[in-house]
């Protein structure tokens, strides 16, 4: 049992183990820090909330609160004090641990092209990372035209498309070949590009950026090929990195991110450290989903709940899907062994390529409208056999559960067929009614109840009365 | 229906009503099969002492034996040691005549009924949400106008097929139909789309769905600020829910629930229903609260035409939960805990209010603490049958076995009067006289066409025998005289019951059985004999004391147990077209055992294949609480990653043998609807 917990961060992860610790009660104490102003909110929205379809209150997140849980929002925690188990904020307090966690996240990445390099960014040019980075982009949104968006990353693409869905002309500049090079192949990429197209956001492929040129009318970028861009507005999509710099301060074993353990012990046993600033062996998440899973451990561990639960990562799932786009890409799509599905359809921007190997999905690209998206993420997501029919990992649940076909002439339907199921009336029986006189519909349903519960085979019942009566004599198979 | 009786032969005739549409399903065309059926018992049963036998026995005889047993065990443990389980199948007199008989006669907290594993989380939930818990708020043909209509984990075209014929109207007038079932149902088939999540994530799918409707613009924002209260914690709690989360955790794709989202958001009336698929869960109340809360920030509830409803599974399985058989309720949806609702109550009872009892227990945690140390000894069970009804029930069963008075009233000799030691023979729905309240709240009546066979009495007489005998004779304490406690009259029953009602939520003063067969049927709430009834409520307010609908956040949670690598599968549980509930009266019926004659397991040809198994080969599915035993049935309407079975047979074809007995914590609901199992290949004998 651990008495005094201090959370530094107040972003995806530390809000998770905030409301996660809460959950499980026990009598200890809950110090949260976090350095911006706002309530928690959901940064996965935050494409929406530049889309314009929300406003801020629709971002904001459930915070813990109640007996044992304090939240400071708007302080920063300045150092981290190993030896007396302290932090100190910019407010001068220092507060005691027993536990600490660092959940510091992390902070977009500013290239270092001529004229972003001396401290203070130009008011038009934004990275997009957080909340006031949004509120600085919409600020300028609000009277510009074109937009350029640097980085054509998962992060870049959803700037643009939330920018466009405002009504603006958006450029997407990106110095590799193609777009989400991480997680797309060249074939996926090119179909999605010309998605983007049809949105009203253009790409320029392959060519660095070099210089930025920014005053308060508007932003030009110069690229590596001698071409130059006008905007009103430049938005910097190019990639985050941990924020480590207390981890680092502290002496605490530091690679790209925080080195944890299983457990997300670092190299302190009374410190931990979770989400985006945190490196679980070689892999920095920079996903919510691994960073709620590594809260949840946490939680188990910190309040004794499951002192020996461990982390155990889950291969990613990287999800894009806003209008016009549905793209999903999981696990690494280069040729490893098994076999391989693929479905084309450049009329309609539909791409889907599949790797199985010993009955397992191993990785996965869906660009457009591929039913199947959500069995194939969670076959991924579960790891469980992927169906012997292959097809429907392409084309979806529709086939063979769709409604049955109707018989194109009674006369070809077995007389065993079921055509009245809630009374269970075979066509035999109807038949049979016919025989015994009945020559109306109502004739035929008054003597067999066909049609009479839900009544939904009164068509298949009425045409068959017809067929009857456009045939002599009756041969009927028993 | 009608029902016309020539040479002694009973025949079922359809007839028009508003609900039904004239629609009965076999089940309804053969109801009157079991009225002279061979099985059916016509004279009391004594379990001997010598052979261990059931035996023939007197009336006499046999409510000797249960006046003697319950005065026994109250002796030795207390009033609350004797309990009484009752059923959703049952008129409201005799709900109302139960609960009475409890609470006045016997004197025990512990009464409760079948309903609490059937409608409990939905009417929680609604009551939670809206003040009021009336399964359709509305008459059920607002269906047939809907533009879109959600039902989730309902499947109306095998329980209830002549709803269906809404369904179909509502799709001949260009309406949406939308179905949120793991299997692909008779129902899901005729659905314009289809969702398939994986057991258990109902919930995960309505937070999604409503942060959709939040993004794209859908809710009703005045709506919510003039009529609810607490929607800022929900919005909260679903910004957790982005599509993209919901669809890993559901498999249900972003692109579908979008779909549902903008169906349902940009409607002119749209209707959002939940039966036990969604709500037969450890978190069934926070399930319907999830798409409770998805109805009102769409502004649904109190709409013309649109609303959120729930389908109500039995027979009388409104009327059966107003009326005071259930563990925390009085008469008129009115709370046991509540001073005023008591003294209400006790002045049309003649007893002093503190001498009614507090509440009871849910009905499974009572059924587990039978013949236990601190449980009941002795149990009067009326129109169950828990020993294929009940989740574990392997345990349930043993449980039963443990009474020192185990009495089951009952027409046939289901699988729990088998293990009774007092049956008592009773009545049937033709010949008897009463009120049963449908899905929508309407109050109907039932007319005897006859009168019983000689030697079966019907419930309300045997009640009120047992209170007489009970209520005299030695070792009573002598008291107060209060003339007869129970009328075996169900006239005047009911009109106790008007008068017990009055003022409550569901309140049937104005209700009579005149006014009843004057119009169709009656809507409560209705307080007045010469004032309108309710057919639509929550046009100008809520039931809650301030008059606004209550929206409370609510969260995902994972099942209570999960697959694993020794059980592997998701299992769940449901009805078959042909049969009902543990399938005493239906497995009788000739015909519908042509239809369908035996428990089966359907499985995802995938699943049959890795096994080595066949189609109708026997396969063993086993939890940690038991296995159950029948012939496969390869489908590929079920996810490979779940397995279902019907629960209406018992013995080794007993699904819920397999089921899990965790419970809901509001409303005691157990998780039927997934569980781990295992599916093995049964070895050729």
């Amino acid at each position: 049992m651990t008495d005094r917990i201090v959370i530094i961060g107040n972003g995806m992860a530390g809000t998770r183990l905030a409301s996660e610790l809460s959950a499980r009660g026990g009598d200890r104490k809950v110090t949260a820090f976090g350095t911006e102003p706002h309530r928690a909110y959901n940064r996965i929205m935050l494409s929406t909330l530049l889309a314009g379809a929300i406003g801020e209150p629709d971002v904001q997140l459930a915070e813990a609160a109640g007996h044992g849980i304090d939240l400071h929002t708007g302080v920063c925690v300045t150092a981290i004090d190993r030896e007396d188990r302290a932090v100190r904020t910019d407010r001068g307090d220092r507060v005691h641990y027993d536990h600490l966690v660092l959940a510091t996240g992390s902070r977009a990445v500013v290239p270092p092209l001529t004229g972003l390099t001396g401290g203070e960014l130009p008011a038009r040019v934004v990275p997009f990372r957080t909340l006031d980075d949004c509120r600085r982009i919409l600020a300028v949104a609000d009277r510009a035209r074109r937009v350029l968006v640097l980085g054509g990353g998962l992060l870049g693409l959803e700037a643009a498309r939330g920018l466009a869905g405002r009504g603006l002309e958006v450029t997407v500049v990106h110095p590799v070949p193609y777009l989400m090079e991480r997680q797309l192949d060249p074939t996926a990429a090119a179909v999605l590009a010309r998605t983007l197209a049809d949105l009203g956001v253009t790409t320029q492929l392959a060519v660095p950026a070099t210089a930025v040129l920014a005053d308060s009318h508007g932003v030009r970028l110069e690229l590596a090929d001698g071409r130059s861009f006008d905007a009103d507005l430049l938005v910097l999509a190019c990639g985050v990195r941990p924020d480590t710099a207390l981890a680092t301060a502290a002496n605490l074993a530091v690679g790209r991110g925080v080195l944890v353990d299983d457990q997300l012990r670092t190299s302190d046993r009374r410190i931990s450290a979770i989400g985006d600033c945190a490196q679980h062996g070689d892999t920095l998440t920079g996903l919510v989903a691994p960073a709620w899973a590594q809260a949840r451990v946490l939680a188990q561990v910190l309040s004794g709940a499951d002192p020996s639960a461990r982390y155990r990562p889950r291969p990613a799932v990287t999800r894009l899907k806003t209008a016009g786009i549905d793209l999903a890409a999981m696990g690494d799509p280069g040729d490893g062994p098994g076999e391989e599905l693929t479905f084309t359809d450049p009329a309609s921007g539909t791409y889907a390529r599949l790797r199985i190997n010993h009955e397992r999905l191993t990785a996965a690209i869906l660009v457009g409208d591929n039913p199947s998206v959500g069995t194939v993420i969670q076959l991924f997501d579960r790891g469980q056999p992927v169906p012997s029919d292959r097809r429907s990992l392409l084309l979806g649940r529709a086939l063979g559960t769709g409604p049955a076909e109707p018989a194109t002439t009674p006369a070809l339907m077995p007389a065993a067929a079921t055509v009245c199921h809630c009374n269970n009336v075979d066509k035999g029986t109807l038949v049979e009614s016919w025989r015994r006189g009945a020559r109306t519909v109502d004739e035929v349903v008054a003597a067999t109840r066909a049609g009479t519960g839900c009544g939904s085979c009164r068509d298949a019942v009425a045409g068959i009365t017809d067929w009857l009566s456009t045939v002599e004599s009756v041969e009927v198979e028993r | 229906m009608t029902l016309r009786e020539a040479d002694g032969e009973v025949a079922v005739l359809p007839r028009w009503f508003p609900t039904n549409q004239g629609g009965l399903c076999q089940k309804g065309w053969t109801a009157a099969e079991l009225l002279d059926h061979p099985d059916r018992l016509t004279t009391a049963l004594l379990r001997d002492p010598a052979s261990g036998e059931l035996r023939p026995a007197s009336w006499d005889a046999a409510l000797d034996r249960i006046v003697t047993g319950i005065r026994t065990v109250q002796a030795n443990h207390g009033r609350d040691a004797v309990a009484v389980f009752g059923g959703g199948g049952l008129t409201n007199e005799k709900a109302y005549a139960l609960g009475k008989f409890a609470r006045v006669v016997l004197r025990t907290r512990h009464i409760d009924y079948n309903g609490r594993f059937c409608m409990s989380s939905a009417a929680a939930a609604g009551m939670r949400a809206f003040g009021v818990d009336r399964g359709l708020p509305f008459p059920l043909a607002d269906l047939g106008t809907a533009d879109t209509l959600l039902l989730v984990g309902a499947n109306p075209a095998e329980t209830m097929p002549p709803l269906v014929r809404w369904l179909t109207e509502q799709r001949r007038r260009g309406g949406r139909l939308i179905v949120v079932d793991p299997r692909v149902t008779a129902t899901a088939r005729q659905a314009d789309l289809h969702l398939q999540p994986l057991p258990g994530t109902d919930l995960a799918v309505a937070n999604a769905l409503l942060h959709i409707a939040l993004a794209e613009g859908f809710v009703d924002h005045s709506y919510v600020a003039g009529r609810t209260t607490g929607f800022d914690e929900v919005r909260r709690a679903v910004a957790e829910w982005w599509p993209a989360r919901a669809e890993a955790l559901s498999g249900v794709s972003v692109a579908d629930l979008e779909t549902t989202a903008r169906a349902l958001g940009g409607a002119r009336r749209a209707i959002i229903l939940t039966a036990r698929g969604a709500e037969q869960h450890a978190k069934g109340v926070d399930t319907v609260t999830g798409y409770v809360n998805l109805a009102l920030a769409l502004g649904l509830p109190g709409r013309p035409g649109s609303g959120y409803g729930c389908l109500t599974g039995q027979g009388n399985g409104q009327g059966g939960r107003e009326h005071g058989q259930k563990a925390d309720q009085l008469p008129g949806y009115r709370r046991i805990d509540n001073l005023a609702d008591r003294e209400h109550v006790a002045a049309i009872w003649g007893v002093p209010a503190e001498e009614i009892p507090g509440p009871g227990v849910p009905a499974y945690r009572l059924l587990d603490s039978l013949g236990t140390p601190d449980g009941p000894k002795a149990l009067l069970v009326f129109g169950s049958n828990p020993v294929v009804s009940a989740p574990r029930a392997a345990r349930i069963e043993g449980r039963l076995r443990d009474l020192d008075l185990l009495v089951v009233v009952d027409f046939l000799r289901s699988e729990t009067a088998a293990l009774a030691d007092v049956v008592l023979p009773t009545a049937q729905w033709a010949e008897e006289d009463g009120t049963m309240t449908n899905l929508e709240g309407r109050v109907l009546r039932r007319r005897a066409l006859r009168t019983p066979p000689p030697g079966v009495r019907t419930d309300l007489e045997l009640l009120a025998a047992l209170a007489t005998a009970l209520e005299q004779g030695p070792g009573r304490p002598a008291g107060r005289d209060r003339g007869p406690a129970l009328s075996p009259e169900p006239a005047v029953v009911f009109e106790e019951l008007r008068a017990a009602s009055a003022g409550g939520l569901a309140d049937y003063a104005g209700i009579s059985w005149e006014r009843i067969d004057a119009q169709e049927g009656v809507f409560w709430p209705c307080p007045e004999l010469d004032r309108p009834d309710t057919p639509r409520l929550f046009a100008d307010r809520f039931s809650t004391p301030d008059g606004r609908a209550r929206f409370h956040a609510v969260q995902h949670r994972p099942a209570a147990e999960q697959v694993c690598a020794t059980y592997p599968l998701h299992f769940t549980t449901g009805r078959v077209l042909a049969q009902y509930q543990s399938g005493t009266q239906t497995r009788r019926v000739p015909a519908l055992r042509r239809a369908a004659p035996a428990a089966f397991i359907e499985l995802h040809p995938d699943v049959a294949d890795r096994l080595g198994v066949a189609d109708g080969e026997p396969v063993r599915v086993r939890s940690r609480r038991g296995e159950l035993i029948a012939p496969a049935r390869l489908s590929s309407a079920i996810r490979p990653d779940t397995v279902f079975a019907p629960f209406h047979w018992g013995g080794i074809a007993r699904a819920n043998t397999v089921t899990n007995d965790a419970v809901d914590p509001i409303s005691g609901m157990p998780e039927f609807k997934i569980c781990a199992v295992r599916v093995e290949k049964v070895a050729a004998t």
